[in-house]
């Protein structure tokens, strides 16, 4: 394996993790007016997800340098084609992160209110403009001979990359409502099991449309048939499962399923543009891949070198967070955000 | 409208607003790591109810700071895509690294810091925010390495039409770096340091609180004599160092058209024509520029007409006949001699008022205080004049010597683009700024008294879930 190729693989990873774990922060986000009643029990929604959204976004910013620093001219085409959708992408996460910081900081319902309606918007149009993104990808953008691509309207927005935002956010709704289950107790806790397990058909719904959709309007499934097949299937049993285990109410292995789900999904996607990370819809000629817009071998081998030293520390102590904070949030005790 | 003036006018108004908040929250966390320790170590208790309530507003401060900086990193990709393909095997490195060795850290610590402090032994506690401190430290050192390849690039080799990498420690040990990064650091340090003094002085004029306000202005007062003379310090080193490495904008910092005498005078005022390239009305101080440049009283300064003869013969070749080397000067000189005076005041300020607490009279001295509100200012001025000397005098290069900024810019992005996403983070910016400045005097005027943990008869007067449910 070239160097190249496995930076393909670690970035793959990261964006694995950063669906598995912002994942389940978006699904807690839109929970919060889906499966919350009140004040209160928002407030203990977001006290869930209080000590890790941050870090769990850092997961993204991770994603973003690493393309940056593995392929600079995927990180210039993407970011440079997708301008609009990431500029609104960039507002929701900020309009998020200073929403839980500042959502209770004057004891007022109104103020409150309108920190939670951001919260609750920009953890839906996160994932689902990421998935948008995604999945256009996949389809194909109109990248020119110099690399660059100036997207039309229907380029970014079209049946494909609008059902791939839907599946996205979906899955990550999903995900949110078994991490409520497990975090929280009574009443949120019956409420979001029973909202998960008609969520979980919804899932299987989307996804099969979604992948009858990629086998019309895509070439992933001719370029890596055997490998493609087998996802599909790992993830039509991986959230099976997850419908079963919400159903038996072991709320730890449904959560593990959902997440073994969103991360063979985000595994499917990468598999499917292997080799190449953005595929040209003009001409194959085009295609960016993991060989034509890497950095060089000695950048990648550093980065290597770098990222084998200090991944382990931050997952031990990620790990080691989640930990300390393994109890249930209640409304019994004093909520910081 | 020109889409490199957009891009250029973007990049400098988020980054200008993102550093408001960075340098404020390297330097608040610090000083709330020490406040914490006094807490462990001495066992008062009114160590911990600083820790928490500078933390608190450390928080209000870092949520905004963090949020802004997803843009800088999305930026160069988004209007700057050229730039990251010509740099990003050498440049995208230490942003990479950034967040897997900061981000992370500073986001997990924070988490575990702010929601831990009922849930972790105090000593664990305490090094949380050790660990957030130092987080927040390496986030500089990175983006520093990444902005220092940008002044004075090393550790590549052109191949492929673009920098690639070829020396990660010379990267790491750039003499840029190592003069930029204790001059930005100190800075944070003055930043928090004044941020303290000033909130104190403020609640210390109006008789609230006043041995807890005491004890944190006594603190910033130390901080900021050790920040300022640091900053002081560091700034000369740097100085230096730019007349070696990038001459031009020494020149245009100095406002120096022709070669200077030997010893050459300091500036200190001067009216500046750029047409005629010529300076009306110069109050010079002898021997001061020589000092500043070489640590003696003798050695001249290049000018930049001699600079533009010499760039032209050996950059010409790579951007084009006929480049106009010479940065946009008025503004150079006048960042440059802004962030010198606002650091000026910046080192007397703490002098006189340990001056002042040594004679007892610190409380008393209510000219002192009020002098210490605006002061809050000061290091946000330095730190934004400072900055905008040291990028808009490396103009016209985006990274010196090998890429222009009008090279730069994303060819596939129209202006209209630029603009409107502008106007959409200029609208943001300015709502986060208004609720944040609300929220901190709102939180400055509650006090460190109603904060959980710290009182807790109090506390159930301000259980929001009375008011929620």
């Amino acid at each position: 394996m070239v160097l190249s190729e496995l930076w393909f693989v670690l970035i793959a990873i990261v964006f694995i993790g950063f669906f598995f774990l912002e994942g389940f922060d978006f699904g807690v986000g839109m929970s919060t007016r889906l499966v919350a009643k009140n004040q209160t029990e928002r407030s203990v929604m977001v006290n869930t997800i209080g000590p890790f959204w941050d870090a769990n976004e850092v997961w993204l910013l991770t994603g973003g340098g690493a393309i940056f620093a593995a392929f600079p001219h995927w990180y210039a085409t993407m970011f440079s084609g997708y301008y609009l959708p990431l500029l609104v992408v960039l507002l929701c996460l900020i309009a998020r992160g200073v929403s839980f910081e500042f959502r209770r900081k004057v004891d007022n319902p109104r103020w409150t209110n309108i920190w939670d309606w951001a919260i609750f918007i920009s953890s839906i149009l996160s994932p689902f403009l990421l998935g948008v993104l995604f999945t256009s990808m996949l389809k194909g953008m109109p990248i020119q001979k110099d690399m660059n691509m100036q997207p039309g309207f229907t380029d970014f927005i079209n049946i494909y990359s609008l059902w791939g935002g839907v599946t996205v956010t979906l899955l990550c709704f999903l995900h949110g409502l078994h991490f409520l289950t497990l975090k929280t107790s009574g009443e949120i806790r019956r409420r979001a099991t029973l909202l998960a397990k008609r969520a979980a058909l919804a899932v299987l719904g989307a996804l099969a449309i979604f992948v009858v959709l990629s086998w019309m309007m895509t070439d992933i499934f001719e370029a890596h048939l055997v490998t493609e097949l087998m996802l599909v299937g790992f993830i039509v049993l991986a959230y099976g499962l997850t419908y079963y285990f919400i159903s038996k109410k072991r709320e730890g292995l449904a959560f593990t399923m959902s997440g073994l789900g969103l991360a063979l999904t985000v595994s499917a996607i990468f598999v499917g543009l292997f080799p190449r990370v953005m595929i040209s819809s003009i001409n194959k000629a085009f295609d960016l891949t993991v060989y034509n817009a890497s950095s060089g071998d000695y950048s990648l081998k550093i980065m290597t070198i770098v990222a084998v030293t200090i991944l382990p520390f931050v997952l031990g102590y990620t790990i080691w967070s989640y930990y300390i904070f393994r109890k249930r949030v209640t409304d019994k005790e004093h909520l910081t955000y | 409208m020109d889409p490199i003036f957009l891009a250029r006018f973007q990049f400098a108004a988020t980054t200008i607003f993102h550093f408001f908040f960075v340098p404020l929250s390297i330097g608040l966390v610090l000083m709330v790591a020490v406040m914490e320790t006094l807490y462990v170590v001495k066992k008062n208790e009114l160590y911990k109810k600083m820790a928490k309530f500078w933390g608190h507003l450390f928080l209000i401060n870092f949520a905004v700071g963090v949020v802004t900086g997803i843009i800088q990193e999305f930026q160069f990709g988004m209007n700057w895509s050229e730039y990251s393909r010509f740099v990003g095997d050498v440049f995208g490195a230490p942003l990479a690294i950034e967040a897997l060795l900061a981000f992370f850290m500073e986001s997990t610590f924070i988490g575990l810091w702010i929601f831990g402090w009922d849930r972790l032994s105090k000593k664990l506690h305490l090094a949380c925010i050790w660990l957030v401190s130092l987080g927040t430290i390496l986030s500089a050192v990175w983006i520093l390495t990444a902005n220092s390849f940008m002044q004075v690039p090393v550790g590549y080799v052109m191949k492929n039409g673009r920098a690639e990498m070829n020396d990660f420690l010379a990267l790491i040990t750039n003499g840029q770096l190592l003069v930029e990064f204790p001059h930005v650091l100190t800075g944070a340090i003055c930043t928090g340091a004044f941020f303290v003094a000033g909130v104190s002085a403020y609640n210390l004029l109006k008789k609230r609180n006043i041995v807890f306000y005491k004890k944190s202005i006594q603190l910033a007062l130390i901080f900021g004599l050790i920040g300022s003379i640091g900053v002081a310090l560091s700034g000369h080193t740097q100085a230096q160092y730019l007349v070696k490495t990038q001459p031009m904008k020494m020149a245009a910092a100095e406002g120096i058209w022709k070669d200077t005498a030997d010893p050459a005078p300091w500036s200190a005022f001067a009216l500046i024509d750029t047409k005629k390239q010529e300076n009306k009305l110069e109050l010079n101080i002898p021997y001061a520029l020589s000092f500043l440049s070489y640590s003696k009283f003798e050695g001249s300064l290049k000018g930049m007409e001699t600079l533009q003869k010499e760039y032209t013969a050996k950059y010409d070749s790579i951007v084009g006949e006929g480049t106009n080397y010479i940065p946009p000067v008025k503004t150079t000189y006048w960042s440059f001699r802004l962030m010198i005076g606002f650091g000026v005041a910046m080192i007397l300020l703490p002098i006189i008022g340990l001056f002042l607490w040594k004679r007892g009279r610190l409380v008393g001295s209510t000219w002192f205080l009020k002098f210490l509100l605006p002061a809050i200012t000061f290091p946000f001025l330095a730190n934004t004049f400072g900055w905008m000397m040291t990028e808009i005098g490396r103009q016209p290069w985006s990274v010196f010597g090998l890429m222009t900024t009008a090279d730069a810019v994303s060819p596939n992005v129209p202006a209209g683009m630029i603009l409107f996403s502008t106007i959409m983070y200029l609208l943001v910016f300015t709502i986060l700024l208004l609720v944040m400045v609300y929220l901190m005097i709102r939180e400055i005027k509650k006090g460190p008294d109603v904060l959980h943990g710290v009182d807790d008869k109090l506390l159930t007067d301000s259980d929001p879930f009375k008011v929620g449910a």
